[in-house]
């Protein structure tokens, strides 16, 4: 059992923010929990955690990897190891890249780069339709059976906003027991649209991308999932609205859930006044109305999960005008500690909700049984510690993914990832890789 | 005075009174024979026009060469500004050729700010017009007009009655106009169907009427704005001749307005539209006169962001 990896011994730690327990390590395993100084430190390497709070590695059900075709943006190495340094040990690979993963071919490619990089689990998304296009439905069941065993499929920054189409796609993945994410956006109500409408937008001459085009989308699907009995799950949730029919439908029993991203749980539109295209964002930055109302539907539980809605553009892309600026901002590595400042420092959420939002419920909404597990003898070793006091200005060009778009630029943020471990190997040690990037992909 | 003007609301309440009151002076010259004064030689005004407007142009351009300042115009509609790269590419190229304003024009709303405020260039930034957002020169030569016509050509706009009409949605000028008006302490009245007015409008130091013909009798000065017939093909309006029934401005609506009321445009017209030609060109029209002070209020705008000092 132990022959394959390092053994480790944490000591000191807190499971879930309880009472301190060291942690034995060997090969992918958790093999032994105890009181602190009772276990055995022998052949382990030992790491002082220093009281610091252990959780399940991270999970994002929502991340532009954007390889292949933008690599220079991304690539599923460098966003791997911005997710390890995240805190996260899987991440959902969006299917929005060039060519579009909506074939077996593409999400089995996206997977094997990310085995190859092997700092987190890569879990490619498939496109709902054949090149995001809206048109037909891309073949959900060849991308499900392949070596990706694919179960969540979204055309994430496009909406699936043809009714019959998104009624048969939720119908077709229930044979594989899959999930449809939705890009909530109603296009015609969205078209050429720049930032939030309201009274700001109207100020700064940017069209107006209103709340009532991702409600009145929601309020459809949620409609649609339960009439055809279907699991449903909402992108990026940014508006108060949105918590409300999410709540309707959850009261009425039916299978929705729904992400919240770190941008929309920290940021207004506010930013936009600076026309600065790091703020431009889709579904846009709301009102301080909205940020309250998502920051409290995570804390109930309206909102199941956070998920990062990691977005990597070149410089170029974002060095210009507003207008024609690129959509999305990065998210990975500031993700915890976003959730840390809005929601545990207020006292929204403690660790054990932490560790639901951001590793148990997007395990279980991907179908990731690996993953999200408690941290118990006998459990995969995917942990990461925090450190819940350190912080610091955020430097993005300290950032490990290729891009630099980073919304949170200078400002003073928890900076909590100490360690991560994919099944029992360090992928970041003391807030760093514990391998350099090209070492780890042949 | 700030360091740019990119918004009308950079502008107190001193500072627009002052930019008018130069303006005033600075007309005498252009009666004058010899219709240049020294003031800015050695300095280099660029206008930076990534959309066309040769009115806008051509009125900086005149405004800048009667300050004797170098002038050098940069059309950049046309390149790739797709890629938005072309923005701080230009802005470099202006700084390395020692630019000590830059007049932009660009369908971007927020350009001037992004090129004010980026590092790339340290000009004084001169807003022309951005996309949606404001043209503060053209709000400025408004209200020289208006304090022209309405209040001796001095002081402040103070209990004025300005009503603006049309394509507020769309229109840069209404968002500059309502928030100098504000400034200057006249009170504004902004007349559109619905669809034209953005969400939000009623948080603007203003009111908003549905009705034409409602706020004309007590109305100084109306403002008719270009509306484009392509608003029509997106669902704002039914039509073209219903558009000019509701809200144009013909004679039998001109007869409303009190005796000493101004009516302005900012032009192009539309004529038959917003604007029957009858009143474009009639007694209360003062479209032209616009376009004249348009010269003066540039001057001294120019004047006044380049501190009239020696070259640097
Ligand atoms: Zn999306």
């Amino acid at each position: 059992m132990t022959s394959t990896g390092t053994t480790h011994l944490l000591t000191d730690v807190r499971p879930l923010g309880a009472d301190p327990v060291d942690v034995r390590i060997e090969g992918a395993t958790i093999v032994a929990i105890g009181a602190p100084g009772t276990l055995d430190a022998d052949g382990a390497r030992v790491l002082p955690g220093a009281g610091r709070v252990l959780l399940p590695g991270l999970v994002d059900l929502h991340t532009h990897l954007r390889e292949p075709g933008r690599e220079d943006a991304e690539t599923v190495a460098t966003g791997s190891a911005a997710a390890a340094r995240g805190g996260f040990t899987a991440v959902h690979a969006m299917a929005n890249t060039d060519p579009v993963a909506d074939t077996a071919g593409v999400v089995e490619q996206v997977w094997h780069l990310g085995r190859d990089t092997g700092l987190v689990d890569v879990f490619p998304v498939g496109a709902v339709t054949v090149g995001l296009r809206g048109e037909r439905l891309a073949e959900l069941g060849a991308m499900a059976d392949s070596a990706a065993a694919v179960r969540v499929f979204s055309d994430d920054g496009r909406c699936v906003s043809d009714a019959v189409l998104m009624r048969r796609a939720l119908e077709y993945v229930k044979a594989f027991d899959g999930v449809i994410a939705q890009h909530a956006q109603e296009p015609r109500l969205t078209a050429d649209a720049q930032m939030n409408e309201g009274a700001l937008s109207g100020r700064l001459g940017l069209r107006g991308w209103p709340a009532v085009a991702e409600e009145a989308i929601i309020a459809r699907d949620v409609l649609l999932a339960e009439h055809v009995g279907s699991r449903l799950h909402v992108c990026h949730v940014s508006t108060a609205g949105s918590v409300e029919i999410i709540r309707w439908a959850k009261s009425r029993g039916i299978d929705v859930t729904a992400e919240v991203t770190p941008h929309h749980l920290l940021l207004t539109e506010d930013l936009a006044a600076s026309y600065d295209p790091v703020f431009k964002v889709n579904p846009p930055l709301r009102r301080e109305h909205d940020v309250q109302a998502v920051r409290e539907a995570l804390a109930d539980g309206t909102i199941d999960i956070v998920a990062t809605d990691h977005a990597p553009h070149p410089v170029e892309d974002k060095e210009c005008e507003w207008n024609v600026a690129a959509f999305g901002m990065l998210g990975l590595e500031q993700a915890l500690a976003v959730v840390i400042e809005t929601m545990v420092a207020p006292g929204l959420l403690d660790w054990a909700g932490v560790a639901d939002r951001m590793a148990i419920a997007p395990a279980r909404i991907g179908r990731r049984a690996g993953h999200g597990r408690p941290i118990a003898v006998g459990e995969p070793a995917n942990l990461v510690l925090v450190d819940p006091q350190a912080r610091g200005p955020v430097d993005p060009a300290a950032s490990s993914s290729r891009s630099r778009n980073n919304p949170y630029a200078g400002r003073d943020l928890p900076a909590p990832v100490v360690a991560t471990f994919l099944r029992g190997r360090p992928t970041v040690l003391d807030g760093s890789l514990a391998a350099p990037l090209a070492a780890s992909r042949p | 005075m700030n360091r740019h003007l990119l918004s009308a609301a950079d502008l107190t309440h001193d500072d627009a009174v002052l930019v008018l009151d130069t303006a005033r002076e600075l007309a005498a010259v252009s009666g004058r024979a010899v219709k240049k004064l020294p003031t800015l030689r050695g300095r280099t005004v660029v206008n930076l026009f990534f959309e066309d407007s040769t009115r806008t142009r051509i009125s900086f351009e005149a405004a800048a060469k009667r300050l004797s300042a170098d002038v050098i115009n940069f059309s950049a509609k046309g390149s790739s500004v797709s890629k938005g790269e072309s923005l701080k590419d230009t802005a470099l190229t202006l700084q390395a050729m020692g630019a000590d304003a830059v007049v932009i024009r660009h369908s971007a709303s927020g350009a001037p700010h992004r090129l004010a405020h980026s590092g790339w260039i340290s000009a004084a930034v001169v807003n022309a017009g951005d996309g949606t957002h404001e043209h503060p020169t053209q709000a400025l030569l408004d209200a020289y007009t208006m304090r022209e016509h309405l209040a001796d050509g001095a002081g402040d706009l103070a209990g004025r009655r300005v009503t603006i009409v049309g394509d507020v949605l769309h229109s840069r000028v209404a968002r500059s106009n309502v928030l100098l008006l504000h400034t200057l302490g006249a009170h504004v009245t902004l007349v559109a169907p619905p669809t034209l007015l953005p969400v939000g409008v009623a948080t603007w130091p203003c009111e908003v009427s549905y009705d034409l013909d409602a706020p004309l009798p007590a109305s100084d000065a109306l403002m008719m704005l270009r509306v484009q017939r392509e608003r029509m093909d997106a669902a704002f309006f039914p039509s073209e001749r219903e558009y000019a029934r509701r809200y144009g401005l013909d004679a039998r609506r001109a007869a409303l307005l009190p005796e000493h009321a101004i009516v302005m445009h900012p032009g192009p017209m539309n004529r038959g539209m917003e604007i029957t030609a009858e009143v474009a060109d009639g007694p209360r029209s003062v479209i032209v006169e616009q376009v004249t002070n348009g010269v003066s209020i540039r001057m001294a705008v120019l004047y006044l962001l380049l501190g009239g000092a020696e070259p640097a």
